[in-house]
């Protein structure tokens, strides 16, 4: 049991932490994307080295929460690449249950299954899609409701849990699938700040884990504390990018009234 | 002349076990015919979707009782005579029934929201997985207070199968007037009858629908 008693810690934890080292898992170059005649996406290139927690910012309508569903092929863009660890998104034959394997997304609204219980959502996808038996995907369940701190609420139905601890389930569920690649897409937007502190805190963990992660995220202080890459973008374009520090010091007006708005 | 009495309302008892056997093979049949409409009506291949929608628009576009003429006496124009009333009748009304279940649970399987869908694709589950799974589920919960409603037309439908000779309620209380002529009387008992199949129908569609919409499970 000690394999799954620490799910996310899959032979990672050497790893550096900068995008020099190695491929890097994500990689987007010139990516396009409207919805009609609304451009959302202008050319968008982005690279995510293996252990990086890179943090996407923005006003609404600035295509980070766009540009984070086409990395795990939620939405198809109409120019440019995006490889995400070995997948070709923009490719039209793309395996698409494959890339699933490989990237886990959590969503603002926790998207859990209301017909099951914590436990049960956490074991359905490794049952499906990994043959597990009922009793190796309990464990696995048992070991990463733990991890989030919530081994107690095995058997409580979704309703019964608080907004934070259903999001922390939403992760645990999408941990047991052991991705490489964890995607967050602004899911701690739905919640109150002491509910925002224990989901953040059970990502920071991760973070430290060495767990690979791209977040859409309104939480500045947490961009400027776990990110090893913050990517500023306005108008479907990565306007300005760079570490933490960049929030401190922005070269560009626009992220200049953004952080004085923002904050 | 004979009056109304206990033996006629014998005679009606029996002929409304036939009005619940002709109800159970219509919603039984109908309901795996209507499944599987449903469930071409949701598909992801448009030419499964046409289909499905072309069915239930001609099911839906046609009156019930053309539909029972059609089958007892057009099957007999394209060769096969002698069709039992309860096979017409069976067939007529599981046609009737799938036409209006497949766009009821349609609409079940569609009030499940979009995200659900997407969270179970986003864990790498087969699309069958996806809606076995966590769809079918979910809008089973919600299907059922509808499903249970419909049942209610079925059995009052049912009456119409008389149309092909089938001796059910309403025939039979139509038989029993020719005899005795007493239509006020018989046709209150039979509709008494239908009142009593149809009211616990309907008082549990209603009390289902309380209990699954306070609990979500």
């Amino acid at each position: 049991m000690s394999a799954v008693a620490n799910p996310t810690r899959a032979a990672r934890e050497d790893t550096p932490r900068s995008s020099q080292a190695g491929a890097p898992v994500v990689r987007l170059h010139d990516v396009h994307k409207s919805f009609g005649a609304l451009k959302v996406l202008d050319g968008v290139s982005l690279d995510v080295g293996p252990g990086e927690i890179a943090a996407i910012i923005g006003q609404s309508g600035s295509g980070k929460s766009t540009a984070l569903r086409c990395i795990n092929a939620l939405e198809t863009i109409q120019q440019g690449t995006i490889h995400v660890c070995g997948h070709a998104i923009h490719d039209p034959g793309l395996d698409r249950r494959a890339l699933r394997r490989d990237v886990g997304i959590v969503f603002q609204s926790y998207n859990l299954f209301p017909h099951l219980t914590a436990e049960q959502n956490i074991m359905l996808a490794p049952t499906c899609v990994k043959g597990m038996t009922k009793a190796q995907a309990r464990d696995l369940a048992r070991a990463v409701l733990s991890h989030v701190g919530l081994a107690e609420k095995a058997e409580h139905y979704p309703e019964q849990l608080s907004g934070g601890q259903q999001q922390r389930v939403a992760i645990a569920r999408s941990l047991a699938m052991r991705p490489k690649l964890m995607l967050f897409d602004e899911v701690t937007s739905a919640l109150d700040p002491q509910l925002t502190g224990e989901v953040l805190k059970v990502m920071e963990n991760l973070a430290r884990e060495g767990m690979t992660m791209i977040l859409v995220t309104h939480e500045m202080a947490f961009a400027r504390k776990v990110a090893s890459k913050v990517v500023y973008m306005h108008r479907g374009r990565v306007w300005e990018t760079g570490t933490g520090a960049m929030l401190d010091d922005p070269q560009t007006p626009e992220l200049r009234a953004f952080i004085g708005n923002g904050l | 002349m004979q009056s109304f009495g206990l033996a006629h309302v014998e005679f009606l008892a029996w002929a409304a076990l036939w009005t619940v056997g002709l109800s159970a093979i219509a919603f039984v049949g109908g309901g795996l015919l209507g499944f599987a409409v449903a469930l071409l009506r949701v598909s992801s291949n448009p030419a499964a979707r046409v289909a499905a929608i072309v069915y239930i628009q001609i099911v839906q576009g046609t009156p019930l009782l053309i539909l029972l003429f059609l089958i007892y006496f057009g099957v007999a124009v394209i060769g096969f005579t002698g069709v039992p009333a309860i096979l017409a009748a069976g067939a007529g009304l599981t046609i009737y029934a799938s036409g209006f279940l497949a766009e009821i649970w349609r609409g079940c399987i569609q009030s499940v929201p979009k995200t659900q869908w997407e969270a179970a694709e986003c864990l790498a589950l087969t699309r069958w997985q996806r809606m076995t799974r966590v769809i079918l589920p979910q809008a089973l919960r919600i299907a059922t207070p509808p499903t249970v409603g419909f049942l209610v037309q079925i059995v009052k439908n049912t009456s119409l199968a008389s149309v092909v000779g089938f001796v059910e309620l309403a025939q039979a209380g139509k038989l029993i007037n020719n005899s005795i002529f007493e239509p006020f009387t018989i046709f209150v008992t039979v509709a008494v009858f239908y009142f009593a199949l149809c009211f616990p129908l309907s008082t549990w569609s209603r009390s289902l629908e309380r209990t699954l919409n306070v609990s979500r499970r």
